[in-house]
């Protein structure tokens, strides 16, 4: 890697996206309760974001029922898991510049 | 230029790491429920203890000496009449322990502003549910079939296997506690007969011990933070 810097991915430029990520990463599946729980963000905020991970297939939308009031699911896809870890690296190439 | 993006990666990194930490482990659990639980059941301990000594000597005696069945010296009725009266202390003292571990758990969630029903919360439960009753039908059949010296260090080993499972959840320390009740509840298996002490010990002494380990740890500072 020459420059990785290059290799950061422009998609998680935003807090709210790469902390959607880091958290779908270590659990199998959250809920849009359990995400604002994490990190604190206003509903229309969090739903933005959700979209934009999902309109590039890096997180899966399970819509589904509880009881009689709707529970949608969300999870990390592979192309998710590939790109966050991809973005991770990059991270890490940089800061073993600094030394 | 260049050192900015080494330090916003290295910001990234640190919030990345607390985030993933955050949404798999349930962090609400307080030190005061080890101890308000750890007080129950020592009280349990005791006036179980009481009741003890106030049943006929016979009783008592088989009871202390027991070793692994119940050899038919006391009538069914004493008997049938005090095994009822230890399952509700029992039950009464599970109940009033769990609703303080509620009340504190809950109070400290407000305070940190984290959920208390989340999906984290509801997974460490579900993973201490299994071993727990599991090891409750365990137990119920040796008080079926007149076995209660194993009573005690079966609750203690299954009690233990439940927190080393939970743990995965929450603080680790909980890891260290499941192993000392699994390791006291195996002791218990060479002195049988002595399962109301190593009760005492176990659901009382060490949960007092360690609430207030844990309190020390994790509490106190955000307990002067938020003061």
């Amino acid at each position: 890697m020459k420059d990785p810097i290059q290799h950061l991915n422009k998609i998680f430029d935003s807090r709210i996206r790469i902390g959607i990520m880091s958290a779908l990463a270590v659990n199998e599946k959250l809920n849009f309760n359990d995400l604002k729980g994490i990190m604190d963000v206003t509903d229309g905020n969090l739903a933005t974001h959700l979209k934009t991970l999902e309109e590039h297939e890096y997180i899966k939308v399970q819509k589904g029922f509880v009881g009689r009031k709707t529970n949608t699911t969300y999870s990390i896809t592979k192309a998710g898991h590939k790109a966050f870890t991809d973005h991770l690296n990059a991270l890490e190439e940089i800061i073993k510049k600094m030394k | 230029m260049k050192e900015k993006t080494q330090l916003e990666s290295v910001r990234t990194l640190e919030e990345i790491r607390s985030i993933m930490s955050r949404s798999v482990r349930f962090f609400s659990l307080n030190g005061w429920s080890g101890v308000w639980a750890g007080c129950v059941g020592l009280a349990g301990a005791l006036i179980a203890r009481s009741w003890i000594q106030d049943l006929p000597p016979v009783y008592y005696n088989t009871v202390r000496k027991m070793r692994g069945s119940y050899d038919g010296v006391v009538s069914n009725e004493v008997y049938t009449g005090a095994t009822i009266k230890f399952l509700i202390l029992a039950i009464l003292v599970l109940v009033v322990a769990i609703a303080g571990g509620y009340y504190f758990t809950n109070r400290k969630a407000k305070q940190t502003g984290q959920k208390l029903w989340n999906s984290t919360s509801k997974q460490m439960i579900l993973h201490m549910s299994i071993p727990l009753v599991m090891g409750g039908i365990f137990s119920l059949f040796f008080l079926a079939n007149g076995h209660e010296a194993y009573i005690a260090p079966a609750c203690l080993i299954f009690y233990g296997i439940a927190l080393y499972n939970g743990s995965k959840y929450t603080y680790s320390d909980i890891m260290y506690l499941g192993y000392m009740e699994m390791a006291l509840g195996v002791v218990n298996m060479f002195f049988l007969g002595y399962g109301l002490t190593f009760w005492a010990i176990g659901f009382g002494g060490l949960h007092i011990l360690y609430g207030l380990i844990m309190w020390n740890k994790y509490d106190k500072k955000g307990a002067k933070a938020t003061a």
